[in-house]
């Protein structure tokens, strides 16, 4: 169903750095590129007719209500059944996964359903939290707050972790150790500065990301800044080419009568 | 037949060839006719254009609603609100009126871009906070169909204010409040700081108080540009031209201690264009000053302080422009990718740009350093002898630095307190104002946009109360003085 919602292409592809949203630029930013463009009968259609501009932003408003609907809070049942459990529901129905200390992880399956014994736990803390594709964001990552003995998070691909979201990982600063940013197309280097706060990371990975302007550098300001993090990712020798090797110039011997 | 119509073509052409100078003294006059024939057309249409006999596209409508003058950052916020918040759709016709649509000496396109919720009045910390709740989702927001999404660049590292012993119990309060308000926020001791940040140089500071969350700089020109796109796409037109008079009709009252006061209304305002004497007369029913820092010639003009002093009508709009210069330098050993904003005890303040060990900052001049604000000129004697000293002995890394450019910007700085005035003026009753924010305007204005658009569309304001921003305080002399300021 949501393929075929993208394949109408009501909604602007809006978080990949697709070079269609590069080039069809709005008609007030680019002048000129309005007449090279391609256009889709849709756009043609939002140009003319106000009722298809409106609908199309509609449907747009209706995909963002139904991501913060699923970062509502879940502090509520942290009074019931315990912080932890909660995170952990938080998570799960997000359609991440959970490990809870000394027992498995809780993943949920393709329909969405997972086990729910994890209720019956009391005080058991949630060690480990694989939120990979998930549409967690800035307003969501407050329940993750819940967990407080949290030692490993992996973000990868999250589509709406941005800069701001990395600003909300500081109070884990005591217990994470872990943290996996691989893929997440909103992160750049403002944000990376703010792991600075997570003195207990020991492992960092921040391969691929595209928004990041100088993977490199930003790599080698990481390593400075957290010095006791083995930080991954980026292979620092990528884009640089060995030249022709060069006769070393033997200065030592002497110069030929 | 056919002589007949070549006869009947040679006596037309005979009567219209040379119109003025027919025998019997009948001359057409052209211009008296148009102005009739215009003012039938307008009588039975009104607010219809219906005369295109001149090209007459870069002259604002006839009517407007709103006119809004000053297209900067608070103008197209308010203008935003207005559109958002009106009760049917296209309620509102909406007019934003600025000078310079290249914003060369805009204090929104000069700006930093810094937002901290670190202030001492609670009004702010609840504008600031909104403010940062509308940045982070600014592409709901402003999402504008087949668009692409804005990148603000926001850089989430925070501000770090540092306060020296007279300074600390002041700090002190803040915090606690500002913790009220919800803005994360913590205090440091100097040897949490140098444990945090190696690199500052603690000798001096008391106590530091930094902030967590919400805070940061971004990019206003793509805050600017965002609005503006967002702003046509909802319906509001913009033009270029400056407002020079503001015709008004006045009432007389009388209060209850038997004293007259006069009420205006301004019910039309003067657009001229730009390097020509043409001039539009816009009616209207509401004005929103947003004009920065020349609102206070704007309000001149609608008789704002013109009276005998210490009435109200005398009372002027103490808001003028202050000249503030940003440099820009390079320093390959300075702090590292983690540093926030520092804001320093003696006002200078830095920051980081990108990856290349560049840096950003400047320093608020004291009142007697004031520097002209005629030009746009940098002063770099100013970073010599007022900047660098400080710089250097609060990082000392900052020892050895080249400065790599430089720029100045006005700040609409109000001279009373340095803070905002919002909300209409008391006697002349459809002028809002939206100015004087002293360097703050910037993060503020999401907030204050929308404040402004409740007062209008509601008639008080609804989600933050600004009443004590109101024009009054200036006639009742109610200062509401913020301390953090940079």
């Amino acid at each position: 169903m949501a393929a075929l919602w993208r394949s109408l292409r009501l909604v602007a592809p809006m978080w990949n750095r697709s070079t269609r949203g590069i080039h069809h630029l709005g008609g007030a930013v680019d002048p000129e590129s309005n007449q090279k463009k391609r256009r889709t009968m849709l756009q043609y259609l939002s140009d003319y007719f106000y009722d298809v501009e409106f609908l199309r932003g509609y449907f747009f408003q209706n995909e963002m209500v139904k991501v913060h609907q699923k970062n509502r809070s879940f502090a509520y049942l942290g009074e019931t059944y315990g912080p932890n459990n909660a995170g952990a529901f938080f998570i799960l129905k997000q359609g991440g996964a959970v490990k809870f200390r000394d027992k498995e992880w809780i993943r949920p399956d393709k329909y969405g359903h997972f086990s729910q014994e994890f209720w019956n736990f009391s005080e058991v803390p949630v060690e480990a939290v694989d939120a990979s594709d998930c549409a967690i964001n800035y307003e969501g990552l407050e329940n993750l707050h819940l967990l407080k003995e949290l030692q490993s998070l992996s973000l990868q691909r999250c589509p709406h972790v941005d800069d701001w979201c990395l600003s909300r990982l500081y109070p884990l600063a005591d217990s994470l150790q872990e943290l996996s940013l691989a893929g997440c197309p909103r992160i750049s280097e403002r944000g990376l500065g703010c792991l600075y706060h997570l003195q207990n990371l020991r492992w960092l990975d921040i391969s691929d990301l595209p928004s990041v302007s100088n993977p490199g550098l930003t790599q080698i300001l990481v390593e400075e800044m957290l010095p006791n993090c083995n930080v991954v990712g980026v292979n620092l020798a990528e884009g640089l080419k060995i030249g022709p090797e060069e006769q070393p110039r033997d200065t030592d011997r002497p110069v030929p009568a | 037949m056919l002589p007949r119509v070549l006869s009947l073509g040679v006596r037309r052409g005979r009567f219209t060839r040379r119109p003025g100078t027919l025998r019997g003294g009948f001359s057409l006059d052209w211009e008296e006719k148009l102005s009739e024939i215009k003012k039938k057309i307008q009588s039975a249409l009104p607010g219809t254009s219906l005369l295109p006999l001149y090209d007459s596209s870069h002259l604002p409508p006839d009517h407007a609603d709103v006119v809004i003058i000053g297209g900067g950052v608070l103008g197209l916020s308010v203008a935003y609100w207005l559109k958002k918040l009106e009760k049917q759709r296209g309620a509102l016709r909406v007019l934003v009126v600025e000078r310079d649509l290249t914003y060369s000496r805009a204090s929104s396109a000069l700006s930093l871009g810094g937002i901290h919720q670190q202030f001492s009045l609670p009004e702010n910390i609840q504008l600031s906070l909104f403010s940062a709740s509308f940045l982070r989702n600014i592409n709901e927001h402003l999402a504008v169909v087949d668009a692409p999404p804005l990148d603000l660049q926001f850089n989430p590292l925070g501000y770090l204010w540092l306060a020296s012993e007279k300074n600390a119990a002041a700090m002190e309060n803040n915090v606690k409040m500002q913790r009220q308000e919800g803005a994360k926020v913590c205090l440091m001791s100097p040897d949490q700081l140098r444990n945090k940040f190696p690199w500052i140089n603690t000798e001096g500071v008391a106590l530091a108080s930094y902030g967590m969350e919400d805070e940061g700089w971004f990019d206003p020109w793509c805050l600017l540009q965002g609005l503006r796109r967002k702003v046509q796409s909802m319906g509001v037109v913009f033009c270029q031209g400056e407002v020079t008079r503001f015709v008004s009709s006045s009432s007389h009252m009388m209060t209850k201690n038997q004293k007259e006061v006069k009420l205006k209304r301004i019910y039309e305002v003067h657009v001229k264009m730009d390097n020509s004497l043409e001039y539009q007369p816009v009616e209207c029913s509401i004005v929103i000053n947003a004009a920065g820092a020349w609102s206070a010639q704007v309000a001149a003009l609608a008789g704002i302080g013109k009276g005998p002093p210490d009435t109200l009508q005398g009372t002027k709009l103490p808001v003028e422009p202050r000249k503030r210069y940003v440099y820009v330098w390079h320093c390959p050993q300075g702090p590292g990718l983690e540093s926030p904003l520092v804001a320093d005890t003696s006002g200078t303040y830095f920051r980081r740009e990108g990856l290349g060990s560049n840096y950003l900052g400047g320093r608020s001049p004291t009142e007697e350093e004031e520097p002209d604000p005629g030009n746009l000129e940098v002063d770099h004697d100013f970073f010599q002898d007022k900047v660098w000293p400080h710089l250097a002995q609060r990082v000392p890394a900052f020892e050895t630095l080249k400065v790599q450019n430089a720029w100045a910007g006005y700040y609409d700085y109000n001279t009373f307190d340095q803070n905002g005035v919002v909300g209409p003026h008391p006697l002349v009753v459809n002028m809002f104002f939206a100015t004087g924010f002293s360097g703050h305007g910037l993060q503020q204005a999401p907030g204050v946009g929308r404040a402004v658009a409740e007062m209008i569309v509601e008639g008080r304001f609804q989600t933050i109360n600004l009443d004590s921003f109101l024009f009054s305080r200036f006639y009742l002399e109610e200062k509401i003085q913020e301390d953090n300021i940079i």
